[in-house]
């Protein structure tokens, strides 16, 4: 399908084992992967299948046990301080729950400003730095007048969640892991924030890491999707190929799970 | 942050702890302020005086005299005769003076001196009393013999030329000075303790040395907790293995153990309350340590600290402003029970007598050190040791509900 498109980031035989000896969880076993750019990827599996593992080592916050990483058609170098940075402006993260990814003792506009100075706009006069906080916010469809002097709490779920993605506008980075953000809020703001998503991803042409349980979901946003059993990946392939004809018995299942409003749920499969 | 200190001044737990604790403190540099006077001025030449105020004999003899018409005897028969002597008289009276033991009333001084003046007699048959016994209510008779005399006291000055005694003046028995009109006059609130220094005078100062003690110990502790703590539970691996090692090490050596051989081995002449209050706080850290790690350990998978990562911070700044405002209520928490700790514990080592040098400074654990050895609560002197025991439990009380306050507001489990 999208093998034209540049190479972004792809993985050779990713593992990740917690513990060792008996207490031994292998939560990542040998995955493959190859995301091109421009492309919007979901990642998809039960709890415990090992996705959050798999994108926290992505995103370099927990080491690789064993396995390739390359970044841009380069094996990924983040052996110090320095070079994560440099690697965390390629790579940036939406988390699950909005109300536990922002520090509490910050105001909104300490988080913006970290994502400008990190852009290398430290020096910026203040009214520039105001101006892309304003228009990062307008991106979200927020008010920075109303936002500017508050404290992440005093936002609803759905408002922080944006902000989020305002953040992400400032920083720009080639890949976005968006790791379930949609699952902790309500379904109308939910539609926005993935319209937003997309919107992001045509405007500065990023790779999206979509992960979720959500196999509907992944059907409606992403070009290729990678389903993920008991820390291997079990299928993968675009959309279509792999949810409206599905090869692994797990798909199946997957896919029969989902709730359907006109038709009487199947409880027997689960 | 405001937030925060308005819900704390809302808990009456932390209000009352907090109430004591600023009385307790004010009253320390206040009252130095007001009385000038050295803590360690030895004023009474004696031990234990009773709490009271003393005025000069001398001045109250020369002083001007007023005549008041009031019975001078009942009270000075109540106050002159003692318990056990009143006792003896009622059973003497009974047993051989032939009065009914319901006719008698112990409290009632005047009655029972009168019932003995009239039947008491020297040679009234006493069979079954030693001679001894019957020698002491010979010199007991005297005794109020003597007080309800009713005479004059005179006053004599020696001639300079002749050296003989002239009488200078007689001071009756209705005689009265006004105290306010003697110049030497001295209140020991407290008394004064075993080597006759002023006991409140000599409390408040050794409250504000404990305090410092306390303080002292309780920074050290809590700057050594949550340094080793922030750097274990967030570091991890060998350097955690390592930190953890030294606090379980210290944790399985009793602290108080460790405490002692410190002080012992400083010697005697070296411990100043600094000192003592450092030492304190280098035994007395490991808890606070162990549970600062684990809350970092709690805290460092959490997303806000990712997402600080992922902003590219460094690890000083995440510590920084990403865990530690998370653990401060918390760290507060401890700091409060390390001072109270803190406190207590040179308060054990002093009575131990191993507490500061005794030389220029008194902490509520010397004095009570001093109490003990100078059998305080044997003799009756309540003074030398019960202030200081209530503020200590004081002290201790003050910061536990300050702690317990906090708790309250900083959990919201526990929160009524």
């Amino acid at each position: 399908m999208s093998d034209k498109r540049a190479e972004c980031l792809s993985g050779k035989g990713v593992t990740k084992v917690f513990g060792m000896g008996d207490k031994k969880t292998v939560a990542v076993d040998h995955v493959d992967f190859d995301f091109r750019e421009g492309e919007i990827v979901s990642i998809v599996g039960e709890s415990g299948s090992g996705k959050t593992t798999l994108s926290k080592m992505l995103l370099g916050l927990i080491s690789v046990t064993e396995g390739d990483v390359m970044f841009q058609g380069k094996p990924r170098d983040i052996s110090n301080g320095q070079k994560k940075k440099e690697y965390w402006k390629g790579i940036q993260a939406i988390f699950q729950d909005p109300f536990s990814s922002y520090n509490t003792f910050n105001k909104i506009d300490a988080v913006l400003l970290d994502c400008i100075n990190m852009r290398g706009g430290k020096n910026l006069p203040y009214e520039e730095k105001f101006a892309m906080m304003r228009e990062a916010c307008s991106f979200v469809n927020l008010e920075f007048k109303e936002l500017t002097n508050k404290y992440p709490f005093e936002l609803s779920g759905g408002q922080m969640q944006r902000l989020m993605i305002a953040r992400i506008f400032l920083l720009k980075p080639k890949i976005l892991l968006a790791d379930e953000p949609t699952s902790m809020i309500d379904a109308c703001s939910r539609a926005t924030i993935l319209d937003m998503l997309l919107k992001l991803r045509d405007e500065i042409n990023m790779t999206i890491i979509f992960i979720t349980h959500d196999i509907g979901l992944a059907y409606y946003v992403s070009d290729s999707v990678y389903i993920m059993e008991h820390g291997k990946f079990v299928e993968h392939g675009s959309a279509e190929d792999v949810i409206l004809r599905p090869k692994a018995a797990y798909t199946q299942r997957l896919i029969n799970d989902v709730p359907k409003i006109y038709e009487e749920w199947d409880l027997s499969t689960v | 942050m405001k937030n925060t200190i308005r819900q704390v001044f809302h808990s009456p737990k932390f209000v009352i702890g907090f109430i004591i604790f600023a009385a307790l403190l004010l009253t320390t540099i206040i009252y130095p302020i007001v009385v000038a006077t050295d803590p360690l001025e030895m004023v009474g030449n004696g031990n234990f005086f009773k709490p009271g105020t003393y005025v000069s004999v001398k001045d109250a003899v020369e002083g001007s005299k007023y005549t008041l018409n009031v019975d001078v005897q009942s009270a000075s028969l109540g106050s002159k005769i003692s318990a056990e002597d009143k006792e003896a008289m009622k059973e003497w009276l009974v047993k051989f003076g032939g009065v009914a033991e319901a006719d008698i009333d112990i409290e009632d001084a005047e009655g029972l001196i009168g019932l003995w003046e009239a039947n008491y007699s020297e040679n009234a048959e006493q069979k079954g009393l030693t001679s001894s016994k019957k020698k002491y209510y010979v010199r007991l008779n005297k005794n109020i013999d003597g007080i309800l005399l009713n005479n004059d006291v005179i006053i004599a000055q020696e001639n300079s030329e002749t050296g003989e005694l002239e009488q200078s003046a007689s001071i009756g028995s209705q005689e009265f000075v006004n105290t306010k009109d003697v110049a030497n006059r001295r209140t020991f609130i407290l008394g004064t303790d075993n080597f006759g220094r002023d006991v409140l005078t000599e409390l408040v100062h050794a409250t504000k040395t404990s305090l410092r003690v306390g303080l002292i110990a309780g920074v050290i502790a809590t700057l050594i907790g949550l340094f080793l703590g922030l750097i274990s539970g967030y570091v991890g691996g060998v350097v955690d293995d390592l930190i953890m090692f030294i606090t379980n090490m210290f944790t399985v050596i009793p602290s108080f153990v460790l405490l002692i051989l410190i002080s012992y081995s400083v010697g005697q002449n070296a411990r100043g309350v600094n000192l003592v209050g450092i030492i304190i706080g280098i035994t007395s850290w490991t808890w606070t340590t162990r549970s600062v790690r684990s809350q970092v350990i709690s805290l460092r998978n959490r997303d806000h600290v990712n997402l600080s990562k992922l902003s590219g911070h460094s690890m000083m700044r995440i510590v920084l402003t990403d865990i530690l405002p998370y653990l401060a209520s918390y760290v507060v928490m401890a700091f409060i029970l390390q001072i109270s700790s803190g406190i207590l514990a040179e308060a054990q080592l002093s009575m131990l007598g191993l507490g500061p040098s005794t030389s220029n400074a008194a902490t509520l654990g010397l004095m009570m050190n001093w109490a003990t050895l100078y059998a305080a609560p044997l003799n009756g002197s309540w003074w030398a040791y019960f202030p200081v025991v209530i503020t200590i439990a004081l002290i201790a009380f003050s910061l536990n509900l300050m702690n317990t306050g906090l708790d309250q507001v900083f959990n919201p489990q526990l929160r009524d």
